[in-house]
């Protein structure tokens, strides 16, 4: 049995259509390598969630197939849940017993863990999400971030080779949040392979290697974190003399720039695959002062907000 | 599963995971490749007596709960107030009214036990069983645990198993209560002599402890098709209360059918008509065809009931 070959996660065709008639997910192809930790972006209701239930075997698929672990799911789920983590849809425990009794519980009802080593590796969890002080409260006095650390500490209690987070950031303050990324980067190291969901791309984005996007509930982009840069648009914004811009337009059209425009003082064009460093060159040349040059690269936000949309519509 | 799955991680869990050594760790880094992942030394099959254990924690769970406890304490009052009032009227005019089972209680202390189950029976026991049964999967549901237990992960027949054990150690528990309570109060106020059957034959003091002992597990044995209707409700439903009450309603609409003359076609397989065939048991000739009627009637119920529970919750989308 060789893991390292085999892709942590493959669907083909998946498809969730809810007694409803609400269609939540809709024929998706996910592809997530080995190692890899793939980035599951999308606005709140785009169909996220309800991919990663089908994933782990919550929720039946209507059409299409999901392999995790080289495993089909939901068929497998008990051989092959055991090795995988999740944080789903938030965490959740009984409020009436302490973060600590709450893992012990976890932890006796999982069939394979070992008993003779639970009280270190439940330490070595609470201390890896930093909860080891707050481990004796009850969970109903927890705040919102101190809840999301002991999911995270759950999910942690046994080494897994998969890790499903789905938005493992929510309720966390900023310092929280770097901790997260911090963590996911850290188990990355380890050969976890990780699957972490957010609406918030900027949360993410840093510790990515691949990245799938979904949009009502379809899966509209997805690859490799430096592939999909290549998809961006650069654009070049050039700074001369106010007297100086019609002719700083007429190099960057005669460089072969596309969408040359003025603004300001300032001249701006794609830049295609032309080098910046040909562009100032070719502005100097033609004895203009060039005060600034920038290159733009769009952030992957833009990238995201151009393929899901904008503003605070929930996408159905 | 290769030879390493199979062995057990060691006392030092940071010690087995390749990748994570810290820098002060004197072992030699072992040459797993990394991309093989930190979970591979790990055992993922069940474990003997992983089901012990997943039982052991729902009951923990169901018996170390506040309300449940408050449940239990407050059928307990029953025989202890139901005792009182009666040893402070015993004298008067009150004293000698009531069913017979309550007024027997003053001539006896053993009889607090059968009449305190008689009051709680109809109304008492099945809102307990309700609100335990109901809350089994539905609880979990809504506070969002079941998915977690799920992921482990739990096999949700075993899961179903283990819920339905401590539902039902929940239903003894609250019989027993109610019984114990009852055998104390009523042997201090009252004491435990001799036991007049219902015949009229008096029979000793142990024999009478037997058959009282037979009412009660005849009582908790009565009460086991509504828990597997409890449960079932509670796969339902993500929303505890509703199974509760739906399966209160169960074991109401029971017994006013049962009171409906029309109706006494199906009389005999009604959840609660067999309740009160207990008294069967004080009776010097014991008419065994009608307990096991009772039996038969619960074990249908538990049948039917149980097994459309486990068809739903195993087909279940677990979107909660």
């Amino acid at each position: 049995m060789s893991p390292s070959d085999e892709p942590a996660i493959v669907t083909r065709g998946l498809t969730k259509r809810f007694s409803s008639g609400q269609v939540a997910v809709d024929g998706i192809d996910l592809h997530v390598p080995a190692g890899a930790v793939y980035g599951f972006l999308g606005p709140n209701g785009s169909g996220k969630t309800t991919t990663i239930r089908m994933l782990l075997g919550l929720v039946r698929p209507t059409a299409g197939e999901v392999s995790v672990l080289g495993a089909p799911m939901p068929a497998a789920a008990h051989r092959v849940l055991g090795p995988v983590g999740a944080l789903v849809e938030g965490p959740a425990f009984q409020p009436y017993l302490t973060g600590r009794e709450n893992l012990v519980r976890m932890d006796a009802c999982d069939p394979s863990a070992d008993p003779a080593t639970r009280d270190a590796r439940l330490d070595r969890a609470l201390g890896r999400v930093g909860l080891g002080a707050a481990a004796g409260k009850r969970y109903r006095q927890y705040s919102l971030g101190m809840k999301q650390r002991l999911g995270l500490a759950g999910a942690l209690l046994r080494p897994r080779r998969l890790l499903v987070l789905d938005e493992p950031t929510n309720g966390l303050d900023p310092q929280g949040t770097r901790e997260v990324r911090h963590l996911v980067r850290e188990l990355a190291g380890e050969g976890t392979t990780v699957l972490v969901s957010s609406h918030l791309l900027a949360e993410i984005d840093q510790v990515c290697t691949h990245l799938g996007i979904m949009s009502a509930g379809r899966l509209v982009l997805q690859g490799e974190r430096a592939s999909l840069a290549e998809h961006r648009t650069v654009r070049v914004r050039a700074t001369v003399r106010p007297h100086q811009v019609q002719a700083a337009t007429s190099v960057l059209t005669g460089l072969g720039l596309e969408q040359v425009g003025v603004e300001g003082d300032e001249v701006v064009a794609l830049l295609g695959t032309v080098d910046p460093a040909a562009v100032s060159a070719a502005l100097v040349h033609a004895g203009l002062d060039l005060l600034g040059l920038q290159v733009l690269a769009p952030t992957l936000e833009q990238v995201f907000v151009e393929l899901t949309g904008e503003g605070f519509d929930v996408a159905r | 599963m290769s030879p390493a799955d199979t062995t057990p991680v060691g006392t030092a869990p940071d010690s087995a995971t390749p990748g994570n050594a810290t820098p002060h760790a004197t072992a030699p880094v072992l040459a797993a490749p990394a991309v093989d992942g930190p979970a591979t030394t790990e055992r993922w099959e069940p474990r003997r007596g992983s089901f012990g254990r997943l039982v052991r924690a729902e009951l923990r769970l169901v018996l170390g709960r506040r309300r449940n406890q408050v449940l239990v304490a407050g059928l307990g009052l029953v025989p202890l107030l139901l005792g009182l009032v009666l040893f402070f009227t015993q004298h008067s005019e009150l004293g000698t009214q009531g069913p017979g089972f309550i007024a027997q209680a003053t001539q006896n202390g053993l009889f607090l036990v059968i009449a305190s189950l008689f009051l709680c029976l109809p109304f008492l026991l099945p809102l307990t069983i309700a609100i335990g049964s109901g809350d089994a999967v539905a609880g979990e549901a809504s506070a969002g645990t079941l998915r977690y237990l799920l992921l482990l992960p739990v096999d949700r027949t075993r899961l179903l198993a283990a819920k339905a054990v401590g539902a039902l150690t929940f239903a003894a528990v609250a019989v027993l209560a109610i019984a114990t309570v009852g055998l104390i109060a009523g042997g201090v106020l009252f004491g435990l002599r001799d036991v007049v059957l219902l015949s009229g034959t008096t029979v000793p003091l142990a024999d009478g402890l037997l058959r009282v002992a037979g009412v009660v597990a005849y009582i908790g044995m009565s009460l086991t098709g509504l828990v597997a209707v409890g449960l079932f409700f509670s796969t339902l439903t993500e929303v505890p209360v509703a199974a509760m009450a739906a399966t209160v309603v169960v074991s109401v609409v029971s017994a006013v059918l049962d009171s409906l003359g029309a109706l006494s076609a199906i009389h005999p397989y009604l959840l609660t008509h067999h309740w009160f065939d207990f008294a069967e048991l004080l009776r010097l000739q014991v008419d065994w065809g009608t307990i096991g009627a009772g039996v038969w009637v619960q074990a249908a119920w538990v049948i039917v009931f149980g097994a459309a529970a486990w068809a739903r919750f195993t087909q279940a989308d677990i979107t909660s």
